[in-house]
């Protein structure tokens, strides 16, 4: 039988730290950070502990038993159609035509929606959206992606040849880093990730059996990134592992911070000087609402620095269609752009995507739409405009709740949200609470959100999740839900919070 | 980093150098040179440059779509209707298809396909899988827990691969592929550096697979790896062959004996053309083997919607079933799958479909039976005229098609061929198909891309080119071969 013991490579307890196990039989040695160890182990079991307490919740609730609340409301994920946020129309009309096309004859869809089905089948293999598409794309979307790229970036070009489009961008991304990582180095090769992080990628570079290297934002000034941190972080891993790629994300997950430009020239300079991979991800570019933020990407920041950064430093950024306004993540479509690189290395990139097949094309279909979408003089770009602006108004309306909200509540503090998807404030837990978590074998910020979850009916994330300094919690949710939901949320929120900090006061 | 002019010049970080050496191992034939070179060829021939033909015809990939085959109206208005559920007021669409778009549309988080779902996969949907595969096997359970929804069947069979390869030098895991093989086993072995340790079909029998044969296979792998997979391909690709039932018990007794985790790629299951052959899943022959071995033998066996009768590709879905896991694997198995988050929700959708068609009492039933059965029967047509077509060319013997989507003749090649190919650094099964496209504007993929045994030379073509315009290929293609052994004799 496969088991978990056969494998010989398995640490012996306490010493295990921090990845997926691999199966590998070289020994672990991970950088000294403030993370504890045991996270990465722990880890996954407790989260999927949470999630399945969800689902029996939920289950629960549907077979009629009483509960302090109706229905769970779920911003463990940023999955705006799951909180409640609908699709785009235009989208959605564009995709059912291209699935069934007797629609394209229909009355009942303006003009410009059946145009565009029938432009985008017409770019699909025999004319269906069931056949297989070139590996790295449709070439026509792949092109409208770089059209898209240029005219964010202000004219600077974009060449479809750096372009690939993959189901999703965590897919994208583990590509990316499959290419970087050599299993047979030694040392082993590292990664600078931020903390806190995107577990997802995170999981991917342990995986793939790399090391991480954390580098910490500050979160006295809004999660910034500081350089000199970046500096501390690569020297941490000397005689450790071998750094060859800075992963960054901008605007920030699950810290909501954004960019500003100098601090983008900061970072480029940074991996020039040091000889660091860029791995952007920019999931939540159109996810901007801090007055006087402004996302500027790195793709036109490198560029406008000039030689010899903007012809050297390697860059690979990352989109998908699963944030912004379109948040479309259950059709798994994203893409990256590939800066600088090497081009006998692009061949290999090239053929290791055609063994994955293609990107499902609803997916390519939507991207098109989004780098693409109706404009001024369109039958639909009325609803269009109107569908966004709704959007935004309700994400920088629920932005600003959350902080006032957060903020008023004793023990619980967070910045103002420049960017993203998420919250990520702070709980200042008390040490009854965190005794009583060790009790349990819980992480004080999980036992939080498990109590918050059974009691509120509130799924949120715990902090220690997503890598936060050893001795401070948080707790990380979604905040593009529509108004009332976040509102009731906010509500059951405040209320639990009072309760809990009253019973372990 | 070098200083020129003060300014310092700094070297790439990623080079060939540098990368992961088993990326640079990697190839995938079916998307490989020879399409690279049919592309420009297209390119060409719509900037107007004369050819001796008007079209290329891309008879590489097992793409019906891309070939005319027509997608099943259901499924197509079903998930139009999961696109834009405003569609549900039309009544141009019958209530069957209302119904099951309501009940996709009720699984799904905020009821819309654009959120995620469960790393697994919508859980009544993996309940629907369940429910059919008991039903396709005879009543023998099967547990949604072990179902796990895949972006098509390749994402599933890369994950398991992942999980299962380990170990360094002598205790590398080995992987056991039968040659030839579809190249996305040998491409996600050179990239996860398992070992490949390759065992022969028998093309002098109708590709059947032969114990021995694996025997000799497994014995020989033993001295420089760690066997611990067994890979099948049943209705097989390129090959075609549908493996007995005898066949099977064979090898799950194998696979028991030699302790191999075994890897069964029935995506071709509904693809049985010949006569006296039946698909048989490994699932149902391993628990009528009796409790021995249905409550050991490790396994996973996979579908997925691209091929069929359904042939939708684009929309990559899949799913694996999973026998006799530890629950500890079972686990990480999890863990793995949610790095990606979650398979489409529209191939979910599409293979909730697809496991639970339209009841015989149901207003599109008639429709989805008529087309269901044409492309299958056509399909079935188009097996025999290859087959019979080409084993009238002299140098070219076709086995049965007797199943999946392919045929791979084997070509005989005379000598000065095998040396001008040598001369120009090709493969000699490469340089015959690169002709071919120049000349006749029919693209193959050359034996070499899928393995065969030294000294013999194969090409893959696919037989879903409608009918007409297959027999013009088939045509061609005799008429290439004579002139090819002509010129090089």
């Amino acid at each position: 039988m496969l088991s978990c013991r056969r494998r010989a490579s398995l640490p012996a307890p306490g010493r295990y730290s921090g990845r997926i196990p691999e199966w590998h039989t070289e020994t672990r040695t991970d950088i000294k950070t403030d993370i504890n160890s045991n996270m990465w182990n722990m880890k996954q079991l407790e989260y999927g502990a949470l999630a399945r307490r969800a689902n029996r919740i939920k289950d629960e609730l549907r077979q009629g038993v009483r509960k302090p609340y109706k229905e769970v409301i779920d911003v463990f994920q940023g999955d705006l159609h799951g909180a409640g946020m609908k699709p785009l129309t235009f989208v959605r009309q564009v995709l059912a035509a291209c699935v069934y096309p007797p629609l394209i004859n229909s009355n009942n869809l303006p003009l410009d929606v059946r145009q565009r089905a029938q432009e985008e089948l017409g770019r699909c293999v025999g004319g269906s959206v069931g056949s297989y598409s070139a590996a790295a794309g449709i070439p026509e979307i792949v092109h409208s992606i770089s059209e898209f790229i240029k005219r964010r970036d202000g004219g600077i070009p974009s060449h479809p040849e750096n372009i690939y489009i993959s189901p999703g961008s965590q897919w994208s991304i583990s590509n990316i880093l499959n290419v970087l990582v050599n299993r047979e180095a030694s040392p082993r090769t590292g990664v600078l990730i931020p903390v806190p992080f995107y577990n997802k990628t995170v999981l991917s570079i342990t995986q793939l059996g790399a090391v991480t290297v954390p580098y910490y934002l500050s979160e006295e000034q809004g999660w910034a990134l500081q350089v000199d941190e970046l500096q501390r972080a690569l020297e941490s891993a000397k005689g450790v592992c071998n750094p060859v790629a800075l992963y960054v994300i901008n605007p920030g997950n699950p810290a909501g911070y954004v960019q500003s430009q100098k601090s983008v020239q900061e970072v480029i300079r940074f991996a020039w000087e040091k000889r660091l991979f860029l791995l952007v991800d920019e999931l939540y570019q159109d996810c901007v609402y801090g007055e006087n933020c402004e996302f500027v990407s790195y793709k036109r920041t490198l560029s406008e620095m000039g030689p010899p950064f903007s012809g050297t430093v390697e860059l690979a950024s990352f989109h998908s269609v699963s944030k912004g306004f379109l948040g479309e993540c259950g059709l798994r479509a994203g893409y990256v752009e590939l800066v600088n690189l090497d081009p006998a290395v692009m061949k290999h990139i090239h053929t290791l995507s055609s063994k994955d097949s293609c990107t499902p094309i609803l997916g390519q279909i939507a991207l098109d739409l989004m780098t693409d979408p109706p404009k001024p003089g369109d039958p639909s770009y009325p609803l269009y405009k109107q569908e966004i602006e709704h959007i935004r108004a309700v994400l920088v309306h629920n932005v600003k709740r959350v902080h006032e909200v957060i903020n008023s509540l004793p023990g619980f503090s967070c910045p103002p949200l420049e960017g993203g998807l998420f919250a990520f404030p702070r709980l200042n837990l008390t040490p009854k609470a965190i005794q009583k978590a060790k009790e349990l074998g819980l992480q004080p910020d999980t036992f939080y959100c498990t109590r918050l979850l059974e009691e509120g009916g509130v799924f949120t994330g715990p902090g220690w999740e997503y890598g936060q300094k050893e001795g401070t919690y948080h707790i990380r949710f979604c905040i593009a839900a529509p108004q009332d939901v976040m509102e009731e949320l906010l509500r059951r929120l405040s209320s639990f919070h009072m309760t809990f900090m009253k019973d372990f006061s | 980093m070098t200083r020129l002019n003060g300014i310092s010049h700094r070297g790439r970080v990623l080079t060939l150098d540098s990368m992961n050496p088993n990326v640079k191992r990697v190839e995938y034939a079916v998307r490989g040179p020879i399409v690279q070179r049919a592309v420009q060829i297209e390119k060409e021939l719509k900037e107007g440059v004369k050819k001796p033909f008007t079209e290329v015809i891309k008879a590489n990939i097992g793409d019906a779509h891309a070939m005319g085959q027509k997608p099943i109206t259901f499924f197509r208005q079903v998930l139009a209707l999961c696109s834009y559920p405003a569609l549900l007021e039309d009544s141009k669409f019958p209530e069957d298809v209302k119904k099951r778009a309501q009940r996709i549309l009720e699984a799904c988080g905020g009821h819309s396909i654009g959120a995620y779902s469960t790393s697994q996969g919508i859980e009544c949907i993996r309940q629907d899988v369940a429910r059919y595969i008991e039903k396709r096997d005879g009543g023998i359970p099967s547990n949604p827990d072990n179902i796990y929804l895949s972006t098509g069947a390749s994402d599933a069979i890369v994950t398991i691969l992942k999980l299962l390869v380990c170990g360094e030098g002598r205790d590398r895991t080995g992987v056991m592929i039968s040659i030839p093989q579809y190249p996305l086993y040998s491409a996600a072995l050179a990239d996860l550096g398992a070992v490949q340790i390759n065992y022969y079909l028998d093309e002098d029998n109708c590709w059947s697979l032969n114990i021995a044969e694996l025997r000799r296979a497994l014995n020989a792998a033993r001295e420089h790896c760690n066997p611990r997979v067994l890979c099948i391909i049943n209705p097989g690709n390129p090959t075609g062959q549908v493996q007995s039932r005898q066949c099977i018990e064979d090898v799950i007794r194998f696979a028991k004996e030699e302790h191999l985790f075994l890897m069964a790629d029935e995506v071709y299951q509904d693809n049985v053309y010949a006569e006296g052959c039946q698909f048989h899943s490994f699932k149902k022959v391993l628990f009528e083997m009796g409790p021995e071995y249905s409550n050991t033998v490790e396994m996973a066996s996979f579908h997925s919607t691209s091929k069929c009768y359904m042939g939708e590709c684009g929309f990559r879905g899949g799913y694996m079933e999973v026998i006799n896991l530890d629950p500890e694997v079972k686990a990480q198995l999890i863990k793995l799958v949610s790095v990606r988050l979650c398979p489409p929700v529209p191939g979910q959708a599409l293979l909730d479909l697809v496991v639970n068609p339209p009841q015989p009492d149901e207003p599109s039933y008639a429709t989805f039976m008529t087309e269901r059965t044409a492309v299958l029967s056509t399909l079935a047509e188009k097996a025999r005229l290859t087959e019979q077509i080409f084993n009238t060319v002299p140098g070219i013997t076709c086995n049965p098609v007797q199943g999946a989507m392919y045929t791979f003749p084997c070509i005989t090649l005379p000598q000065k061929a095998i040396d001008k190919a040598k001369e120009l650094g090709l493969v000699p099964d490469m340089f015959y198909c690169m002709r071919l496209l120049e000349e006749d504007g029919i693209c193959l993929v050359p034996g070499s891309g899928f393995g065969q045994r030294e000294g013999t030379y194969h090409f893959r073509m696919t037989i879903l080119p409608p009918t007409d315009k297959l027999k013009v290929v088939l045509q061609k293609i005799r008429e290439f071969h004579l002139r090819f052994t002509q010129e090089f004799s």
